[in-house]
Protein backbone atom coordinates (compact mmCIF):
# COMPACT_ATOMS: atom_id res chain seq x y z
CA UNK A 1 0.00 0.00 0.00
CA UNK A 2 2.72 2.47 1.00
CA UNK A 3 4.72 1.48 -2.10
CA UNK A 4 1.68 2.32 -4.22
CA UNK A 5 1.33 5.76 -2.57
CA UNK A 6 5.04 6.42 -2.96
CA UNK A 7 4.89 5.49 -6.63
CA UNK A 8 1.94 7.82 -7.22
CA UNK A 9 3.46 10.78 -5.37
CA UNK A 10 6.92 10.33 -6.90
CA UNK A 11 5.51 9.95 -10.40
CA UNK A 12 3.32 13.03 -10.07
CA UNK A 13 6.25 15.04 -8.68
CA UNK A 14 8.39 14.12 -11.69
CA UNK A 15 5.62 14.86 -14.20
CA UNK A 16 4.58 18.19 -12.68
CA UNK A 17 8.20 19.30 -12.22
CA UNK A 18 8.79 18.74 -15.92
CA UNK A 19 5.57 20.59 -16.72
CA UNK A 20 6.75 23.59 -14.68
CA UNK A 21 9.61 24.19 -17.10
CA UNK A 22 7.94 22.80 -20.23
CA UNK A 23 4.63 24.71 -20.24
CA UNK A 24 4.62 27.97 -22.15
CA UNK A 25 2.03 29.83 -20.13
CA UNK A 26 3.69 31.02 -16.88
CA UNK A 27 0.40 30.82 -14.97
CA UNK A 28 0.07 27.15 -15.87
CA UNK A 29 3.69 26.65 -14.82
CA UNK A 30 2.94 28.15 -11.43
CA UNK A 31 -0.10 25.90 -11.09
CA UNK A 32 1.85 22.75 -11.85
CA UNK A 33 4.33 23.89 -9.23
CA UNK A 34 1.38 24.08 -6.83
CA UNK A 35 0.38 20.51 -7.67
CA UNK A 36 3.99 19.46 -7.14
CA UNK A 37 4.13 21.07 -3.68
CA UNK A 38 1.01 19.13 -2.77
CA UNK A 39 2.53 15.84 -3.78
CA UNK A 40 5.75 16.61 -1.92
CA UNK A 41 3.57 17.20 1.15
CA UNK A 42 1.91 13.85 0.45
CA UNK A 43 5.34 12.22 0.35
CA UNK A 44 6.10 13.73 3.77
CA UNK A 45 2.85 12.23 5.10
CA UNK A 46 3.80 8.75 3.88
CA UNK A 47 7.01 9.24 5.90
CA UNK A 48 4.93 10.14 9.01
CA UNK A 49 6.28 13.71 8.97
CA UNK A 50 2.92 15.48 9.20
CA UNK A 51 4.40 18.68 10.59
CA UNK A 52 6.73 19.05 7.62
CA UNK A 53 3.84 18.35 5.25
CA UNK A 54 1.72 21.12 6.80
CA UNK A 55 4.65 23.56 6.80
CA UNK A 56 5.40 22.66 3.18
CA UNK A 57 1.89 23.67 2.16
CA UNK A 58 1.65 26.75 4.41
CA UNK A 59 5.02 28.22 3.42
CA UNK A 60 5.50 27.18 -0.19
CA UNK A 61 1.99 26.79 -1.54
CA UNK A 62 0.30 29.33 0.73
CA UNK A 63 2.81 32.17 0.64
CA UNK A 64 5.69 31.91 -1.80
CA UNK A 65 3.80 30.62 -4.81
CA UNK A 66 1.05 33.22 -4.35
CA UNK A 67 3.75 35.88 -4.66
CA UNK A 68 5.04 34.22 -7.85
CA UNK A 69 1.54 34.29 -9.29
CA UNK A 70 1.24 37.90 -8.19
CA UNK A 71 4.34 38.87 -10.20
CA UNK A 72 3.32 36.79 -13.22
CA UNK A 73 -0.08 38.45 -13.33
CA UNK A 74 1.17 41.99 -12.82
CA UNK A 75 3.70 41.57 -15.64
CA UNK A 76 0.89 39.96 -17.66
CA UNK A 77 3.21 37.69 -19.63
CA UNK A 78 0.71 35.33 -21.19
CA UNK A 79 3.23 33.82 -23.58
CA UNK A 80 6.90 34.59 -23.45
CA UNK A 81 9.06 32.71 -25.93
CA UNK A 82 12.32 34.30 -24.84
CA UNK A 83 12.99 31.66 -22.20
CA UNK A 84 11.93 28.73 -24.34
CA UNK A 85 14.82 29.07 -26.78
CA UNK A 86 17.36 28.20 -24.10
CA UNK A 87 17.13 24.43 -24.42
CA UNK A 88 20.71 24.21 -25.73
CA UNK A 89 22.12 25.75 -22.53
CA UNK A 90 19.79 23.55 -20.51
CA UNK A 91 21.06 20.49 -22.34
CA UNK A 92 24.68 21.38 -21.65
CA UNK A 93 23.86 21.80 -17.96
CA UNK A 94 21.80 18.63 -17.83
CA UNK A 95 24.27 16.16 -19.38
CA UNK A 96 26.83 16.29 -16.51
CA UNK A 97 24.02 16.13 -13.94
CA UNK A 98 22.56 13.10 -15.70
CA UNK A 99 25.95 11.34 -15.78
CA UNK A 100 26.46 12.13 -12.12
CA UNK A 101 23.14 10.65 -11.10
CA UNK A 102 23.85 7.55 -13.19
CA UNK A 103 27.20 7.16 -11.43
CA UNK A 104 25.56 7.59 -8.04
CA UNK A 105 22.85 5.04 -8.81
CA UNK A 106 25.17 2.38 -10.21
CA UNK A 107 28.70 2.73 -8.82
CA UNK A 108 28.03 4.10 -5.36
CA UNK A 109 25.25 1.63 -4.56
CA UNK A 110 26.96 0.27 -1.45
CA UNK A 111 27.51 3.71 0.05
CA UNK A 112 23.92 4.78 -0.69
CA UNK A 113 22.56 1.65 0.93
CA UNK A 114 24.30 2.21 4.26
CA UNK A 115 23.20 5.83 4.17
CA UNK A 116 19.56 4.98 3.62
CA UNK A 117 19.64 2.32 6.32
CA UNK A 118 20.87 4.80 8.90
CA UNK A 119 18.27 7.30 7.72
CA UNK A 120 15.47 4.79 8.19
CA UNK A 121 16.57 3.62 11.61
CA UNK A 122 17.00 7.21 12.79
CA UNK A 123 13.43 8.56 12.69
CA UNK A 124 11.80 5.29 13.82
CA UNK A 125 12.15 6.33 17.44
CA UNK A 126 10.78 9.79 16.65
CA UNK A 127 7.67 8.43 14.90
CA UNK A 128 6.54 6.77 18.09
CA UNK A 129 6.31 10.12 19.89
CA UNK A 130 4.74 13.34 18.63
CA UNK A 131 6.36 14.27 15.34
CA UNK A 132 6.11 18.04 15.99
CA UNK A 133 7.58 17.62 19.47
CA UNK A 134 10.47 15.59 18.09
CA UNK A 135 11.30 18.22 15.47
CA UNK A 136 11.10 21.01 18.05
CA UNK A 137 13.32 19.19 20.52
CA UNK A 138 15.98 18.38 17.91
CA UNK A 139 15.91 21.87 16.45
CA UNK A 140 16.32 23.62 19.80
CA UNK A 141 18.90 21.28 21.33
CA UNK A 142 21.17 19.53 18.81
CA UNK A 143 20.83 22.05 16.00
CA UNK A 144 20.39 25.24 18.04
CA UNK A 145 23.46 26.97 16.62
CA UNK A 146 22.70 26.32 12.91
CA UNK A 147 19.10 27.35 13.61
CA UNK A 148 20.17 30.69 15.08
CA UNK A 149 22.61 31.28 12.22
CA UNK A 150 19.83 30.60 9.71
CA UNK A 151 17.55 33.10 11.44
CA UNK A 152 20.36 35.68 11.39
CA UNK A 153 20.87 35.11 7.65
CA UNK A 154 17.12 35.58 7.07
CA UNK A 155 17.17 38.77 9.14
CA UNK A 156 20.02 40.13 7.00
CA UNK A 157 18.07 39.26 3.85
CA UNK A 158 14.99 41.02 5.25
CA UNK A 159 16.91 44.18 6.11
CA UNK A 160 18.52 44.07 2.67
CA UNK A 161 15.14 43.83 0.98
CA UNK A 162 13.85 46.83 2.96
CA UNK A 163 16.94 48.90 2.09
CA UNK A 164 16.61 48.02 -1.60
CA UNK A 165 12.88 48.75 -1.71
CA UNK A 166 12.95 51.99 0.26
CA UNK A 167 15.35 54.04 -1.85
CA UNK A 168 14.41 57.27 -0.10
CA UNK A 169 15.93 56.27 3.27
CA UNK A 170 19.27 57.89 2.46
CA UNK A 171 17.75 60.89 0.71
CA UNK A 172 15.53 61.86 3.61
CA UNK A 173 18.51 62.08 5.95
CA UNK A 174 20.52 64.44 3.76
CA UNK B 1 -11.53 -6.00 3.93
CA UNK B 2 -14.94 -5.74 5.61
CA UNK B 3 -13.30 -3.77 8.39
CA UNK B 4 -11.84 -1.38 5.83
CA UNK B 5 -15.25 -1.13 4.14
CA UNK B 6 -16.98 -0.38 7.43
CA UNK B 7 -14.36 2.23 8.32
CA UNK B 8 -14.81 3.87 4.93
CA UNK B 9 -18.61 3.83 5.28
CA UNK B 10 -18.43 5.44 8.73
CA UNK B 11 -16.02 8.12 7.53
CA UNK B 12 -18.17 8.89 4.50
CA UNK B 13 -21.28 9.16 6.71
CA UNK B 14 -19.46 11.57 9.01
CA UNK B 15 -18.23 13.65 6.08
CA UNK B 16 -21.72 13.76 4.57
CA UNK B 17 -23.21 14.81 7.92
CA UNK B 18 -20.65 17.59 8.43
CA UNK B 19 -21.03 18.84 4.86
CA UNK B 20 -24.80 18.85 5.29
CA UNK B 21 -24.59 20.82 8.52
CA UNK B 22 -22.21 23.34 6.96
CA UNK B 23 -24.39 23.86 3.89
CA UNK B 24 -27.50 24.26 6.06
CA UNK B 25 -25.59 26.75 8.23
CA UNK B 26 -24.66 28.71 5.11
CA UNK B 27 -28.30 28.76 4.03
CA UNK B 28 -29.31 30.05 7.46
CA UNK B 29 -26.51 32.61 7.35
CA UNK B 30 -27.59 34.14 4.05
CA UNK B 31 -31.00 34.84 5.54
CA UNK B 32 -29.62 35.78 8.98
CA UNK B 33 -27.22 38.28 7.45
CA UNK B 34 -29.98 40.11 5.59
CA UNK B 35 -32.29 40.01 8.60
CA UNK B 36 -29.62 41.23 11.04
CA UNK B 37 -28.51 43.98 8.65
CA UNK B 38 -32.16 44.92 8.20
CA UNK B 39 -32.83 45.18 11.92
CA UNK B 40 -29.66 47.16 12.50
CA UNK B 41 -30.71 49.61 9.79
CA UNK B 42 -34.24 49.79 11.23
CA UNK B 43 -35.99 47.85 8.45
CA UNK B 44 -37.48 44.38 8.13
CA UNK B 45 -35.13 42.55 5.74
CA UNK B 46 -36.64 39.99 3.30
CA UNK B 47 -40.32 39.38 4.11
CA UNK B 48 -41.95 38.16 0.88
CA UNK B 49 -40.96 34.50 0.44
CA UNK B 50 -42.61 32.26 3.01
CA UNK B 51 -43.72 33.30 6.50
CA UNK B 52 -41.49 36.11 7.74
CA UNK B 53 -39.19 35.56 4.75
CA UNK B 54 -37.68 32.32 6.03
CA UNK B 55 -37.79 30.63 2.60
CA UNK B 56 -35.65 33.37 1.03
CA UNK B 57 -32.45 31.21 0.92
CA UNK B 58 -34.26 28.57 -1.18
CA UNK B 59 -35.55 31.23 -3.55
CA UNK B 60 -32.00 32.56 -3.91
CA UNK B 61 -30.62 29.07 -4.51
CA UNK B 62 -33.21 28.29 -7.21
CA UNK B 63 -32.50 31.63 -8.88
CA UNK B 64 -28.74 30.94 -8.94
CA UNK B 65 -29.31 27.45 -10.39
CA UNK B 66 -31.37 28.67 -13.31
CA UNK B 67 -29.35 31.75 -14.18
CA UNK B 68 -27.53 31.78 -17.49
CA UNK B 69 -23.93 30.72 -17.14
CA UNK B 70 -21.73 33.21 -18.98
CA UNK B 71 -18.06 32.76 -19.81
CA UNK B 72 -16.71 36.11 -21.01
CA UNK B 73 -14.95 36.39 -24.37
CA UNK B 74 -11.19 36.11 -24.03
CA UNK B 75 -11.44 34.36 -20.69
CA UNK B 76 -9.26 31.39 -19.95
CA UNK B 77 -12.00 28.75 -19.96
CA UNK B 78 -10.13 26.08 -18.02
CA UNK B 79 -9.07 28.30 -15.16
CA UNK B 80 -12.35 30.20 -15.20
CA UNK B 81 -14.12 26.90 -14.51
CA UNK B 82 -11.53 25.66 -12.03
CA UNK B 83 -11.32 28.79 -9.87
CA UNK B 84 -14.68 28.49 -8.04
CA UNK B 85 -13.95 24.82 -7.24
CA UNK B 86 -10.44 25.71 -6.05
CA UNK B 87 -12.06 28.28 -3.78
CA UNK B 88 -14.73 25.92 -2.45
CA UNK B 89 -12.66 22.81 -1.64
CA UNK B 90 -10.26 24.47 0.86
CA UNK B 91 -13.21 26.13 2.57
CA UNK B 92 -14.93 22.79 3.21
CA UNK B 93 -11.93 20.54 3.81
CA UNK B 94 -10.91 22.33 7.02
CA UNK B 95 -14.01 21.11 8.84
CA UNK B 96 -12.49 17.61 9.01
CA UNK B 97 -10.54 18.39 12.19
CA UNK B 98 -13.09 20.53 14.06
CA UNK B 99 -14.40 18.82 17.22
CA UNK B 100 -18.15 19.46 17.39
CA UNK B 101 -18.84 17.68 20.64
CA UNK B 102 -17.35 15.71 23.52
CA UNK B 103 -14.38 13.45 22.90
CA UNK B 104 -16.32 10.23 23.47
CA UNK B 105 -16.11 7.03 21.45
CA UNK B 106 -18.34 4.05 20.78
CA UNK B 107 -17.76 0.73 19.07
CA UNK B 108 -19.37 -0.38 15.81
CA UNK B 109 -18.39 -3.90 14.72
CA UNK B 110 -15.04 -3.72 16.49
CA UNK B 111 -14.16 -0.27 15.19
CA UNK B 112 -13.81 2.71 17.52
CA UNK B 113 -15.84 5.63 16.20
CA UNK B 114 -15.50 9.24 17.28
CA UNK B 115 -18.89 10.69 16.43
CA UNK B 116 -18.04 14.37 16.82
CA UNK B 117 -14.82 14.74 14.88
CA UNK B 118 -14.08 13.31 11.44
CA UNK B 119 -10.36 12.96 12.07
CA UNK B 120 -8.24 13.86 15.07
CA UNK B 121 -4.87 14.36 13.43
CA UNK B 122 -1.94 15.54 15.51
CA UNK B 123 -1.36 18.67 13.40
CA UNK B 124 -5.05 19.69 13.37
CA UNK B 125 -4.66 23.47 13.52
CA UNK B 126 -1.81 23.54 11.00
CA UNK B 127 -4.00 21.54 8.64
CA UNK B 128 -6.72 24.20 8.90
CA UNK B 129 -4.19 26.99 8.31
CA UNK B 130 -2.67 25.18 5.33
CA UNK B 131 -5.96 24.82 3.53
CA UNK B 132 -7.17 28.30 4.51
CA UNK B 133 -4.12 29.74 2.76
CA UNK B 134 -4.98 27.83 -0.41
CA UNK B 135 -8.31 29.61 -0.72
CA UNK B 136 -6.37 32.55 -2.17
CA UNK B 137 -5.63 30.57 -5.35
CA UNK B 138 -9.27 30.30 -6.30
CA UNK B 139 -9.66 34.05 -5.87
CA UNK B 140 -6.55 35.13 -7.81
CA UNK B 141 -7.04 32.63 -10.60
CA UNK B 142 -10.70 33.58 -10.92
CA UNK B 143 -9.69 37.22 -11.16
CA UNK B 144 -6.98 36.52 -13.71
CA UNK B 145 -8.96 34.08 -15.87
CA UNK B 146 -11.90 36.50 -16.22
CA UNK B 147 -9.91 38.72 -18.59
CA UNK B 148 -11.23 41.84 -16.89
CA UNK B 149 -9.29 44.65 -15.23
CA UNK B 150 -11.62 44.85 -12.26
CA UNK B 151 -11.39 41.13 -11.64
CA UNK B 152 -7.60 41.12 -11.94
CA UNK B 153 -7.21 44.01 -9.52
CA UNK B 154 -9.63 42.38 -7.08
CA UNK B 155 -7.75 39.11 -7.28
CA UNK B 156 -4.34 40.71 -6.73
CA UNK B 157 -5.62 42.74 -3.81
CA UNK B 158 -7.01 39.63 -2.25
CA UNK B 159 -3.70 37.80 -2.67
CA UNK B 160 -1.78 40.54 -0.86
CA UNK B 161 -4.45 40.81 1.81
CA UNK B 162 -4.68 37.10 2.51
CA UNK B 163 -0.90 36.68 2.75
CA UNK B 164 -0.58 39.64 5.12
CA UNK B 165 -3.38 38.63 7.45
CA UNK B 166 -2.70 34.89 7.36
CA UNK B 167 0.54 35.66 9.16
CA UNK B 168 -1.36 37.39 11.95
CA UNK B 169 -3.83 34.50 12.23
CA UNK B 170 -0.93 32.07 12.52
CA UNK B 171 0.92 34.15 15.13
CA UNK B 172 -2.16 34.94 17.22
CA UNK B 173 -2.87 31.26 17.88
CA UNK B 174 0.71 30.48 18.97
CA UNK B 175 -0.13 31.62 22.52
CA UNK B 176 -2.95 29.08 22.66
CA UNK B 177 -0.64 26.37 21.35
CA UNK B 178 1.90 27.20 24.08
CA UNK B 179 -0.81 26.90 26.74
CA UNK B 180 -2.36 23.79 25.24
CA UNK B 181 0.89 22.03 24.43
CA UNK B 182 -0.59 20.39 21.35
CA UNK B 183 -1.57 21.13 17.75
CA UNK B 184 -4.62 18.87 17.84
CA UNK B 185 -7.90 20.78 18.16
CA UNK B 186 -9.40 17.88 20.14
CA UNK B 187 -6.63 18.03 22.74
CA UNK B 188 -6.74 21.84 22.93
CA UNK B 189 -10.50 21.77 23.54
CA UNK B 190 -10.20 19.01 26.14
CA UNK B 191 -7.61 21.06 28.04
CA UNK B 192 -10.14 23.90 28.47
CA UNK B 193 -12.77 21.86 30.32
CA UNK B 194 -14.18 22.91 33.70
CA UNK B 195 -15.74 26.34 33.49
CA UNK B 196 -15.20 29.53 31.55
CA UNK B 197 -12.22 30.55 33.71
CA UNK B 198 -10.33 27.67 32.06
CA UNK B 199 -11.02 28.95 28.54
CA UNK B 200 -7.84 30.28 26.99
CA UNK B 201 -9.30 33.77 26.61
CA UNK B 202 -9.41 34.09 30.38
CA UNK B 203 -7.08 31.31 31.56
CA UNK B 204 -4.26 32.11 33.93
CA UNK B 205 -1.31 32.55 33.81
CA UNK B 206 -1.64 34.17 30.36
CA UNK B 207 -5.13 35.27 29.24
CA UNK B 208 -5.23 35.25 25.44
CA UNK B 209 -7.64 38.16 25.12
CA UNK B 210 -5.37 40.19 22.83
CA UNK B 211 -4.70 37.10 20.74
CA UNK B 212 -8.46 36.63 20.34
CA UNK B 213 -8.88 40.23 19.17
CA UNK B 214 -6.03 39.86 16.67
CA UNK B 215 -7.42 36.52 15.50
CA UNK B 216 -10.93 37.87 14.96
CA UNK B 217 -9.78 40.97 13.08
CA UNK B 218 -7.38 38.96 10.92
CA UNK B 219 -9.94 36.30 10.13
CA UNK B 220 -12.44 38.97 9.08
CA UNK B 221 -9.75 40.20 6.70
CA UNK B 222 -8.92 36.69 5.53
CA UNK B 223 -12.53 35.94 4.65
CA UNK B 224 -12.79 39.24 2.69
CA UNK B 225 -15.61 40.61 4.81
CA UNK B 226 -16.46 44.24 5.56
CA UNK B 227 -14.52 46.34 6.64
CA UNK B 228 -11.73 44.48 4.82
CA UNK B 229 -13.64 43.55 1.66
CA UNK B 230 -11.27 45.38 -0.69
CA UNK B 231 -11.06 42.45 -3.13
CA UNK B 232 -14.73 43.06 -3.93
CA UNK B 233 -15.04 46.77 -3.16
CA UNK B 234 -18.09 47.66 -5.22
CA UNK B 235 -17.45 51.40 -5.26
CA UNK B 236 -14.10 50.94 -7.05
CA UNK B 237 -14.02 47.44 -8.56
CA UNK B 238 -17.68 46.66 -9.50
CA UNK B 239 -17.63 43.32 -7.69
CA UNK B 240 -13.92 42.50 -7.55
CA UNK B 241 -12.70 39.07 -8.50
CA UNK B 242 -16.14 37.65 -9.29
CA UNK B 243 -17.33 40.52 -11.49
CA UNK B 244 -17.60 38.23 -14.52
CA UNK B 245 -19.07 35.23 -12.72
CA UNK B 246 -22.73 34.34 -12.88
CA UNK B 247 -25.07 31.50 -12.03
CA UNK B 248 -23.71 28.41 -10.33
CA UNK B 249 -20.06 29.49 -10.46
CA UNK B 250 -20.93 32.70 -8.62
CA UNK B 251 -22.83 30.56 -6.12
CA UNK B 252 -19.66 28.54 -5.50
CA UNK B 253 -17.68 31.67 -4.59
CA UNK B 254 -20.54 32.78 -2.39
CA UNK B 255 -20.72 29.39 -0.67
CA UNK B 256 -16.95 29.38 -0.18
CA UNK B 257 -16.99 32.80 1.48
CA UNK B 258 -19.69 31.79 3.94
CA UNK B 259 -18.17 28.36 4.60
CA UNK B 260 -14.88 30.14 5.39
CA UNK B 261 -16.73 32.38 7.83
CA UNK B 262 -18.18 29.32 9.57
CA UNK B 263 -14.76 27.67 9.63
CA UNK B 264 -12.92 30.60 11.21
CA UNK B 265 -15.74 30.96 13.75
CA UNK B 266 -15.48 27.27 14.64
CA UNK B 267 -11.71 27.55 15.03
CA UNK B 268 -12.07 30.67 17.20
CA UNK B 269 -14.63 28.90 19.39
CA UNK B 270 -12.47 25.79 19.72
CA UNK B 271 -9.20 27.60 20.42
CA UNK B 272 -10.22 30.52 22.58
CA UNK B 273 -13.69 29.85 23.99
CA UNK B 274 -13.34 26.23 25.06
CA UNK B 275 -15.06 24.65 22.06
CA UNK B 276 -17.91 22.41 23.16
CA UNK B 277 -17.21 22.93 26.88
CA UNK B 278 -20.01 24.61 28.81
CA UNK B 279 -19.10 27.83 30.71
CA UNK B 280 -19.75 25.99 34.00
CA UNK B 281 -18.00 22.82 35.23
CA UNK B 282 -19.61 19.62 33.94
CA UNK B 283 -23.00 19.64 32.24
CA UNK B 284 -26.58 20.20 33.41
CA UNK B 285 -27.62 16.92 31.79
CA UNK B 286 -25.14 14.99 33.94
CA UNK B 287 -26.31 16.97 37.00
CA UNK B 288 -29.98 16.01 36.59
CA UNK B 289 -29.03 12.38 35.94
CA UNK B 290 -28.97 12.11 32.15
CA UNK B 291 -25.23 11.87 31.38
CA UNK B 292 -25.95 10.05 28.12
CA UNK B 293 -27.51 13.26 26.76
CA UNK B 294 -24.59 15.49 27.78
CA UNK B 295 -23.37 15.55 24.17
CA UNK B 296 -26.48 17.47 23.11
CA UNK B 297 -25.75 20.21 25.63
CA UNK B 298 -22.07 20.35 24.62
CA UNK B 299 -22.85 20.51 20.92
CA UNK B 300 -25.36 23.27 21.63
CA UNK B 301 -22.68 25.30 23.41
CA UNK B 302 -20.38 24.89 20.42
CA UNK B 303 -23.15 26.11 18.12
CA UNK B 304 -23.86 29.09 20.41
CA UNK B 305 -20.19 30.13 20.39
CA UNK B 306 -19.87 29.72 16.64
CA UNK B 307 -23.03 31.69 15.97
CA UNK B 308 -21.89 34.50 18.29
CA UNK B 309 -18.80 34.92 16.14
CA UNK B 310 -20.93 34.82 12.99
CA UNK B 311 -23.19 37.49 14.47
CA UNK B 312 -20.07 39.58 15.11
CA UNK B 313 -19.27 39.36 11.38
CA UNK B 314 -22.72 40.80 10.52
CA UNK B 315 -22.48 43.40 13.25
CA UNK B 316 -19.14 44.64 11.87
CA UNK B 317 -20.63 44.79 8.40
CA UNK B 318 -23.49 46.97 9.60
CA UNK B 319 -21.22 49.24 11.65
CA UNK B 320 -17.89 49.90 9.97
CA UNK B 321 -16.99 51.62 6.69
CA UNK B 322 -14.45 50.02 4.36
CA UNK B 323 -10.76 50.71 4.93
CA UNK B 324 -8.52 52.18 2.26
CA UNK B 325 -5.96 49.76 0.83
CA UNK B 326 -2.88 51.38 2.38
CA UNK B 327 -4.68 51.63 5.72
CA UNK B 328 -5.43 47.93 5.52
CA UNK B 329 -1.80 47.02 4.93
CA UNK B 330 -0.48 49.44 7.56
CA UNK B 331 -2.97 48.12 10.12
CA UNK B 332 -2.04 44.52 9.45
CA UNK B 333 1.73 44.92 9.52
CA UNK B 334 2.25 47.77 12.00
CA UNK B 335 -0.54 47.20 14.54
CA UNK B 336 -1.71 43.58 14.54
CA UNK B 337 1.67 41.94 13.90
CA UNK B 338 3.47 43.60 16.86
CA UNK B 339 0.52 42.79 19.15
CA UNK B 340 0.60 39.14 18.08
CA UNK B 341 4.39 38.93 18.53
CA UNK B 342 4.19 40.63 21.92
CA UNK B 343 1.48 38.18 22.97
CA UNK B 344 3.76 35.25 22.11
CA UNK B 345 6.61 36.68 24.21
CA UNK B 346 4.35 37.45 27.20
CA UNK B 347 2.63 34.06 27.05
CA UNK B 348 5.91 32.17 26.76
CA UNK B 349 7.37 34.05 29.74
CA UNK B 350 4.23 33.54 31.82
CA UNK B 351 4.10 29.82 31.08
CA UNK B 352 7.82 29.49 31.80
CA UNK B 353 7.62 31.21 35.19
CA UNK B 354 4.19 30.23 36.53
CA UNK B 355 3.48 26.77 35.17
Amino acid sequence: MSQLFFGYFAGMIVITSILVVALKNPVYSALSLLVMFFHVAGLFITLHAEFLAAVQIIVYAGAILVLYLFVVMILNVTQDDRYHSQWRIAGVVCIPLFIESLLLLSGGAGAVNTGSRSLQSGPDGAIATDNTLAIGKTLYSTYLFPFEVASLVLLVAMIGAIVLAKKDIGQRET
Amino acid sequence: MTEFGLRLAISLTQIAAVMGIVVITVLILTLAERKVLGWMQDRMGPMEVGPYGILQPFADAIKLFFKEDIIPAGANKFLFTMAPILCLIPAFIGFAVIPWGPNQTFEVGGITVRPFVISDINIGILYVLAFASLGAYGIILGGWASNSKYSLLGGLRSAAQIISYELNVGLSIVGVLILGGSLSLVKITDAQAGGFWHWYVFALPAPQIFALVVYVISSVAETNRVPFDLPEAESELVAGFFTEYSGLRFAFFFLAEYANMVLVSCVAAALFLGGWNAPYPGTIMAFIGLPSLAWAENTMWFAVKTYSFLFLFFWLRATLPRLRYDQLMRFGWKVLLPIALGNIVVTALAVFFFQ
